[in-house]
């Protein structure tokens, strides 16, 4: 090579990127927190109704739910410090059983929605609207409040897609040496690489006259006590997200299927 | 490489054992809600209900969301928003309860 070297290093603001999604996160708690007022206030209002229409739902369904998003949660945080301990691998399969636990938890909703649908039991239904007022009121907040936070699950589920594809591609770092001086000594040879005994390991076609250059491109992959967490600060903010999106159903489980 | 990469080592990274113990309190936490709920403590259910939420949504940000290792900046952050949710509910309620 001809010396040149250039080192491709991006700049990187773990904490500022860590306090920015802190802050994406306080606007989902006050998004969903404005939703609980709404609730504890008719509920407050409507304390019979909303033990009866509360009696509808299936506290088995809600609580395998609840046991399904905890799990994920671990394996989330477990996924992440897989990638504090270097092991790459680790990481890769707790986010994938964290998605697949997602997908695990919208499917128990799907069912869940479709068993009211069925009962006839779902916003502005005849069925519903001859109940009494609190009654309608528990359901319009059930079907909204867990639907926002369904959305919020499968948003969760794209965003851990993209870093299970992320993180599996991931090398730390490329550097590329480009050597682009003193092509005519080398014409009309071959290029070959050797190990340490001088044994060729790789070979390259016959540098002729239309060569201009050639570019050596080397990636690296860090072993484990070179790993930078920072390197996963995407990983580790989608995990916050994920967290948060566990806390509000955290709230919503007893509030909705514990209170008959 | 860079003087951050002493930073980004600030803490020890926790080990797996820890977040299986915070996941299995979050279990055990779920099974007295559960249980409790089916005690039928009247009015009160939902204090405990309510109470043992805030607990696990503690253990949880604590633990899993790494909140025990970050500074001073990002604690009051979380109390900011807390003060700002009491306020809120606190408000609403002053209004609606006494109308």
């Amino acid at each position: 090579m001809s010396g040149h070297s250039i080192a491709l290093t991006a700049h990187k603001d773990y904490e500022g990127s860590k306090l920015g999604i802190w802050l994406f996160l306080i606007t989902e708690i006050t998004l969903f927190g404005g939703m609980f007022l709404l609730y504890s206030i008719y509920r407050s209002e409507y304390p019979q109704d909303f033990h009866h229409a509360a009696a509808e739902l299936n506290t088995l369904v809600g609580t395998i739910n609840t046991l399904i998003l905890l799990t994920s949660s671990l394996t989330m945080a477990l996924s992440i410090a897989a990638t504090h301990h270097g092991n790459r691998k680790l990481a890769l399969i707790m986010l994938a059983i964290t998605v697949l636990c997602g997908a695990g938890f919208m499917v128990n909703k799907y069912f869940e929605w479709g068993a009211k649908f069925h009962h006839h039991i779902y916003p502005g239904s005849e069925f519903l609207l001859a109940h009494p007022k609190g009654e309608i009121l528990f359901f319009g907040l059930y079907f909204v409040m867990t639907g926002v936070h369904g959305i919020h699950v499968l948003v969760g589920m794209v965003l851990l897609t993209v870093m299970f594809l992320k993180v599996l591609k991931q090398p730390n770092a490329k550097v590329a040496f480009v050597a682009g001086h003193g092509l005519g000594e080398i014409e009309g040879c071959r290029m070959a690489f050797v190990d340490a005994h001088d044994k060729v390991v790789w070979k390259g076609d016959e540098v002729d006259g239309t060569v201009e250059r050639i570019d050596v491109k080397t990636k690296f992959w860090p072993v484990k006590k070179r790993f930078k967490v920072a390197d996963f600060n995407q990983l580790e903010n989608s995990g916050l997200y994920w967290h948060i999106v566990d806390i509000i159903w955290i709230f919503l489980f007893p509030l909705f299927y514990l209170i008959t | 490489m860079s003087d951050h990469e002493h930073e980004e080592h600030a803490h020890e990274p926790a080990g797996y054992g820890m977040y299986f113990l915070t996941w299995f309190s979050l279990l055990v936490l779920t099974a007295i809600t559960v249980t409790a709920a089916g005690m039928h403590f009247g009015s009160m259910s939902v204090v405990v209900a309510l109470f043992i939420a805030l607990v696990k949504a503690s253990i949880v940000l604590w633990l899993f969301m790494h909140l025990k290792y970050e500074g001073t900046l990002f604690h009051r952050l979380i109390w900011v928003v807390i003060f700002a949710m009491v306020v809120f509910i606190g408000l609403t309620f002053t209004d609606t309860l006494f109308r």
